[in-house]
């Protein structure tokens, strides 16, 4: 018996819930988008993922050695990140995009800032940010979907929406084919219905909650449909959220532990900010979509939201918690 | 003679401007894209480093303690504006390239610094060693900050190719790319450090 008993303050409630098993549930809910991606591109999109996956373990496991922690690549963390990375990709990207992508997510984004937990931005997202700087022609280079031969063209939905001023009948889409991921775009994010499985999986499991998905796709749609390019609420935004990576980026990037806020209310606010951010880059900005540089943008702005939307202090009746000072 | 050593030393490694004192680093992120814009930035800033130690160490008894550092000033200014007129006439590529970056060295923390916690208390001959060191410093700095710049950034090293086919790393030549190479730059400079104590 020695050695069992534990003395600890409480409480001393414990849960199911640990890393390992909330990340492979993660990545168990995103493996329905990768085979409706990988139906609809080939196979070349199942290699993409594979590699990615598998050098941003490798990564992991070469920097943890180098800081001489304990190797933890099966907690799962490591293979999420690239899975989401390789989701982030155009399905005919050359291979070697998604390793040079995963390294650079898992050492210069994840672990630099002390490892899992401690990253600021999204591994993921800084290392698709870091690949589309680093070689734009591959990274805005999309195939056509592969077993649709009848799709009309290689261009993303948004980039002809935004270059072409195309609305969806123009691009001979209708919102089923968004649905079903008929259409050109990156690995993970064009089949909208098998992300909204794996997303329901999430939130019935608890893992997520609607707070941060909602208000980004929300504002979002709301955005662009009362500001479209001529005239005042004539916008599309059903088009506008299914149509790039806000379901994929509002449901499992921009809701990571580690890079948003604590609070409910921070979670609004969080939301809210990338579905904002998402409009104006994919109105004013140099690329057609936005998500994944809005999601970075307001992980920049979690500390302040932190900061500054603080609970009730437990006890209160006045709601002034958040005003009083809760640090010594 | 060991110390008038030791003060040029201290400025390449133990000391050294950029790696450990984290000085000067508007021109090691703005003119490190290329071997050759260090290399031309690195001497011009020594030059000014040496002459502006060498003549504010001599002055530094006639010089009242309140305005010292607008008399630094003209004097570091006065060496720039040579260097900058002899670049324009012997170097006008090289001027061109490092433009506004030339006049900017009247500036530059590292001289400033030199001058205010070294030359201004030392006599002459150590504060023209300390500003070879620590110009030397500053040079090798910036020169293994632009290696990895313009070998990852554009596949070329003093402008020829050296890797045929090689998808140059575009993020490298940008901002970004200075900063994350002079991030891990410095981690290998403390690494090293630390493992000597």
């Amino acid at each position: 018996m020695k050695g069992r008993l534990v003395v600890s303050v409480s409480p001393h409630l414990r849960k199911k819930e640990n890393i390992p098993w909330i990340m492979w549930m993660v990545f168990a809910a995103l493996i329905p988008s990768g085979i409706v991606g990988i139906y609809t591109f080939g196979p070349a999109s199942l290699w993409l993922i594979l590699i990615s996956i598998l050098s941003a373990v490798l990564s992991e496991a070469f920097i943890l050695a180098l800081r001489r922690k304990k190797v933890t690549i099966f907690d799962g963390s490591a293979a999420l990140t690239g899975l989401l990375l390789a989701y982030n990709l155009p399905p005919e990207a050359p291979l070697w995009i998604p390793a040079a992508g995963s390294f650079f997510a898992i050492v210069f984004a994840k672990q630099v800032f002390g490892g899992l937990g401690r990253n600021i931005f999204n591994p993921a997202l800084a290392g698709r940010a870091f690949l589309i700087i680093s070689w734009p022609t591959y990274m805005t280079d999309f195939a056509k979907p592969f077993t649709y031969p009848d799709a009309v063209t290689a261009a993303t939905p948004l980039g002809l929406f935004k270059n072409a001023g195309m609305d969806i009948h123009a691009m001979g889409l209708n919102y089923m084919d968004l649905l079903l991921g008929r259409r050109g775009g990156c690995i993970g994010e064009v089949a909208v219905l098998a992300l909204a499985v794996g997303a329901l999986l999430l939130l019935v499991l608890r893992i997520i909650s609607l707070h941060i998905p909602l208000s980004f796709i929300f504002a979002a749609g709301l955005l662009s449909w009362l500001f479209p390019a001529q005239g005042f609420a004539k916008g599309d935004p059903i088009f506008a959220v299914l149509s790039g990576g806000v379901i994929l980026g509002a449901f499992f990037m921009a809701t990571d532990y580690s890079t948003s806020p604590l609070t409910r209310k921070g979670q609004l606010i969080f939301g809210a900010g990338c579905g904002l951010l998402t409009f104006i880059i994919r109105r004013w900005g140099g690329y057609p979509e936005g998500v994944s540089f809005s999601i970075l943008i307001m992980n920049a702005f979690v500390p302040l939201i932190d900061r500054y939307v603080r609970p009730p202090v437990y006890g209160r009746r006045d709601g002034s918690g958040a005003k009083a000072k809760t640090v010594p | 003679m060991k110390k008038i050593f030791a003060e040029f030393s201290k400025g390449i490694f133990r000391e050294n401007p950029i790696f450990v004192i984290v000085l000067g680093l508007c021109p090691t992120l703005a003119v490190s894209t290329s071997l050759e814009n260090a290399v031309g930035m690195g001497i011009a800033a020594t030059f000014v480093l040496v002459a502006s130690n060498t003549i504010i160490s001599g002055i530094k008894g006639v010089v009242p303690h309140k305005i010292r550092i607008p008399c630094f000033i003209v004097v570091i200014a006065s060496f720039v504006t040579i260097v900058e007129l002899v670049m324009a006439g012997y170097a006008p590529l090289l001027a061109k390239r490092l433009g506004i970056f030339v006049p900017l060295i009247v500036v530059n923390c590292i001289i400033m610094g030199r001058a205010e916690a070294f030359a201004s208390r030392n006599n002459i001959l150590p504060s023209i060693m300390d500003g070879l060191g620590m110009g030397l410093g500053f040079t090798l700095a910036l020169c293994s900050v632009a290696l990895i710049r313009e070998i990852l950034g554009s596949g070329k090293l003093f402008g020829h190719i050296i890797v045929k086919g090689f998808d140059p790393v575009n993020i490298m030549v940008l901002a970004p790319g200075a900063l994350l190479t002079l991030g891990v730059l410095i981690a290998a400079t403390n690494l090293i450090k630390n493992r000597g104590n």
